[in-house]
């Protein structure tokens, strides 16, 4: 091998043989007794004294563990206080509770399928109003959007998720309602009456504006949390696709959504969990009767609403059991909706690696 | 096959600082051309003006003629349509991560609606042998996502997906900077065999990179372009004494 052979770390270093013969042997000879033979730097001197740090680092892992186990403690905790109380709703019912439409205080007949329908139809169809515009915002504000303006937008953006859920549900009685029963309504029965999602009679209150005030609260949310996504995409993807000759959009297609799509799917995730538990705004607007009704001018219920109106007037153990259910029938459709969504994300993504480098 | 660059009274700004000054230069058909000078001297800049990729920065402004064979790319033409005669390898390997190595190479050709499944599975096999890395590969073309490569192979690729569009033009901004020696010989070769169908513009900070795949060179400095001729006049015989200065490591 080499002739300049020394130390085996010298060796492993450098595998080649060394050109210039500097002859580092001598070099570490004259270097060797300096070190030992002058006092410690101050810099070398603080480092040295300072311990291998595993107490710290075990005690640190310890802790972080103590943080993560107290959510599954958490979440077992409210399952069980739910399970408990309602028991008497439980043994009455059984999984009946979960299909039958039935919602009788007086004889106490307790279904929970108006209110589960509820909350599912009106926080999808807030989805759909809401992942279109938040994307059209997010995309606007991360690739289009003159730079002056982009603060005041994202400003104004976020603004919406800070306003208090009572004050969308008053705005929504005194805007939303009217332009509902007034304009919107009567558009909609005109031109997609055929689909027989807008018959009957539209008193403004119903399922569709409760889903367009959920909306509007949760299209903040989502659309910060994408901006955010779309900004940590590379540019360098940006330019990987203009310079193939694409288009600003065919670019934003490519090189930015696809990239960021897992991200997205989280942010919208994130979404429809606000709006299933969403409570003040929609119990304001959704007119608040246990129907299963195929149109959308129908009002309806959601679990979360009947909890909130119902739960100070409930007589009778059963009745306030089968309102405590239906806390137990909210938790269990987040579950599932976010299995589901999960399950989605893993079924696009198995083969292909969402890392963004 | 590739059409030659002529380029007249080229500047270009960052911002107020004025990036490029007073370029000219003729770019001659399938020959490769190396851009070499120290960091920050304008070349990158240069390439990215000669696909227009220069004005995708808000900041960043460009005037002067470049003409592509018969083209003024700045009067006559859109970005999007120069971009995709041009043909574009950076610094850094930017692979879709999210696609497989085959649709990374047909990327550009779907992106313009390309959709002849015989058309594309032929040009995948010709552009990853162009870019040799066709072998290595060519078994799980569907199946790995383009980012599990490594960083030499995923370079590679990127030149397969620019060769895929059958550019006229090869514009390569320091394409083997952040390889190890080894792939940076296979890219050497690529060009070298590339050179005659297409035309090749490569910066480089690497002399004897420019030494062996390019005919000529041109030395840029502070944003001025101070010598362009052959390759071998100017790594033999400069003309002036900052290129001497530059190629024999006085300093840069």
């Amino acid at each position: 091998m080499s002739s300049t052979r020394m130390t085996p770390e010298r060796e492993t270093s450098s595998p080649l043989p060394v050109p210039t013969p500097v002859s580092p042997p001598a070099a570490f000879a004259d270097m060797a007794p300096a070190v030992a033979s002058t006092t410690l730097s101050p810099i070398r001197d603080y480092l040295s004294k300072r311990g291998s740090g595993r107490l710290a680092d075990d005690s640190f892992a310890a802790v972080m563990l103590i943080c993560a186990c107290s959510i599954f403690a958490i979440v077992l905790f409210i399952f069980g206080i739910l399970i408990m109380h309602s028991r008497l709703s439980l043994a009455q019912f059984g999984w009946k509770f979960f299909t039958t439409q039935a919602w009788d205080p007086v004889s106490g007949d307790f279904g929970a399928l108006p209110f589960i329908y509820g909350t599912l139809a009106t926080s999808l169809l807030a989805l759909c109003m809401a992942v279109p515009l938040a994307l059209g915002v997010a995309i606007f504000l991360t690739e289009l959007c003159p730079r002056p303006l982009r603060a005041p937008i994202s400003f104004l953006t976020e603004l919406l998720a800070a306003i208090p859920s009572v004050v969308y549900g008053l705005w929504a009685v005194f805007v939303l309602v009217p332009l509902m029963r007034d304009v919107i309504g009567p558009f909609l029965s005109k031109t997609l009456g055929w689909t027989g999602f807008f018959d009957g009679p539209n008193f403004g209150v119903g399922l569709l504006t409760a889903s367009m005030i959920l909306a509007i609260m949760i299209l903040p949310i989502i659309s910060s949390l994408t901006r955010d996504i779309m900004t940590a995409v590379p540019n360098s993807q940006r330019e990987a696709v203009l310079a193939l000759g694409a288009t600003r959009w065919e670019m934003i297609r490519v090189g930015v959504l696809r990239n960021s799509r897992i991200g997205i799917v989280g942010a919208v995730m994130l979404g429809l969990g606000r709006a299933l538990g969403e409570t003040m705004a929609v119990t304001m607007v959704i007119g608040n009767h246990p129907d299963i009704s195929k149109s959308l001018f129908a009002p309806g219920y959601t679990l979360a609403s009947v909890i909130a109106n119902e739960f100070s007037e409930a007589t009778g153990d059963l009745y306030l059991s089968a309102l405590i259910e239906i806390g137990l029938a909210l938790f269990l459709v987040t579950i599932v909706v976010n299995a589901i969504a999960r399950l989605m994300v893993w079924a696009v993504t198995r083969n292909a690696p969402a890392r963004v480098i | 096959m590739g059409v030659g660059i002529l380029v007249e009274d080229l500047n270009a700004w960052y911002g107020t600082t004025h990036t490029l000054q007073d370029i000219n230069l003729h770019i001659p058909a399938n020959h490769a051309t190396a851009l070499i000078g120290p960091s920050g001297c304008g070349k990158s800049t240069f390439v990215r003006c000669l696909n227009r990729m220069h004005e995708t920065n808000p900041i960043a402004r460009a005037t002067g003629v470049v003409k592509m064979g018969e083209i003024d790319i700045y009067n006559d033409a859109s970005p999007v349509e120069i971009r995709r005669r041009v043909g574009m390898v950076f610094q850094r390997p930017n692979p879709f991560p999210t696609m497989s190595i085959y649709d990374n190479v047909v990327s550009g050709l779907k992106l313009n609606g390309f959709r002849n499944r015989r058309i594309l599975d032929e040009t995948v096999e010709r552009s990853l042998k162009q870019a040799a890395l066709w072998e290595e590969v060519k078994d799980d073309l569907k199946k790995k996502s383009g980012a599990s490569l490594s960083g030499g192979q995923q370079q590679r690729m990127c030149i397969a997906r620019a060769l895929a569009v059958d550019p006229e033009v090869l514009l390569m901004d320091e394409p083997a900077s952040a390889l190890d020696p080894v792939s940076t010989s296979k890219i050497e070769d690529l060009i070298f065999q590339l050179k005659s169908q297409y035309t090749i513009v490569i910066v480089t900070h690497n002399m004897q990179q420019a030494a062996r795949v390019a005919e000529n060179t041109g030395f840029f400095l502070n944003g001025k372009m101070v010598e362009f001729d052959s390759t071998h006049k100017i790594f033999t015989n400069p003309r002036d004494k900052r290129t001497e200065d530059y190629i024999t490591g006085r300093f840069g």
